[in-house]
């Protein structure tokens, strides 16, 4: 299936999403060190990135984070929910700015989300008022050991 | 668990300031720097500092897929044997098309699986292969599994640092 998005991008395009999924120079110039790799100008790359930025193809686009290494407490979670009650349940579970992301998935299990907070004991408290707000337990699967975070896609 | 580092006030504050994104323009950390009262040669060194010990785990681009059309997307979760689970996660991690793998607890009787490998793939019939080539590696140490497909994003926003 093409999408619209991945039928504008140009070969210059699927170069910088491929290239710069795996890291980004940082030096005084990075966007020129960069294009010289792309064959692109500093401009070229800048105004690239923003476009594809603004047409949705990136999501984002600066540092990774790895909250637990900040002290942070970062959980998987799911619910069981009621087609009837799913789009207010989903409201409900948005509306906490803990929530990093939320999936809608075809499962039991039909809401999958992401729980990230400052410290720790925080997700737990997250997860109560969750279940406290929606009347459902909340499945909570924290990871115990990753085998890898892949870096890319390839275009 | 990962070992906990402690973060100074000064990376928190880099942190947050690039949470939305790394400035577009020719000299981004020295905009960054602007911000905060650092200099941008600073603000470099404190990003290296982050990248090394692991804080940072990369600064780059992060591709939409469902845009790309890498439209389908399926978790896919295995019960694996416990003595066997870190080996395979291994192999099942280094997988191309496997964006994430983890070991995660089982919640028994509800939540049987305990490994969950994230499969990407342009539609299903691409994604339920890439889950047999999961399968034949697991062999007989898997009990058993599912595909769980995402249907829609209900929410996207990535990690909020606040100062």
């Amino acid at each position: 299936m093409n999408t619209a998005v991945e039928q504008s991008l140009d070969q210059h395009d699927k170069d910088i999403i491929n290239a710069l999924q795996g890291g980004f120079p940082i030096c005084e110039r990075p966007y020129l060190a960069a294009a010289k790799e792309l064959n692109l100008t500093e401009d070229e790359l800048i105004k690239r990135i923003e476009s594809l930025l603004g047409n949705g193809a990136l999501s984002r686009f600066g540092p990774l984070i790895n909250a637990e290494r900040m002290g942070g407490g970062l959980t998987l979670a799911a619910l069981a929910v009621d087609e009837e009650n799913f789009d207010r349940v989903a409201e409900l579970v948005n509306a906490h700015e803990e929530i990093a992301h939320n999936y809608e998935r075809e499962h039991g299990y039909n809401m999958w989300f992401v729980i990230a907070t400052e410290t720790p004991e925080q997700v737990a408290q997250t997860i109560k008022k969750i279940e406290l707000e929606t009347g459902l337990v909340v499945l909570n699967v924290p990871k115990l050991e990753e085998f890898f975070i892949g870096l890319r896609f390839d275009l | 668990m990962a070992d906990v580092l402690e973060i100074d006030p000064i990376d928190r504050a880099i942190i947050a300031a690039t949470q939305r994104g790394l400035p577009l323009v020719p000299r981004p950390y020295d905009a960054i720097g602007a911000d905060l009262g650092l200099s941008g040669a600073v603000v470099q060194e404190r990003m290296q500092a982050m990248v090394k010990s692991g804080v940072i785990r990369r600064i780059g681009v992060v591709p939409n897929h469902y845009k790309l059309g890498f439209s389908a997307n399926g978790m896919t979760v295995w019960d694996v044997m416990d003595e066997y689970i870190s080996d395979l996660g291994k192999k099942i991690g280094a997988l191309d098309f496997v964006s994430h793998c983890y070991h995660r607890p089982r919640h028994v009787p509800h939540w049987p699986y305990n490994m969950f490998a994230m499969v990407h793939g342009k539609n299903r019939e691409d994604v339920a292969a890439h889950a047999n080539e999961i399968a034949k590696i697991l062999g007989p140490a898997v009990k058993s599994s599912d595909i769980i497909y995402s249907k829609r994003i209900l929410k996207k926003t990535g990690l909020r640092i606040s100062v």
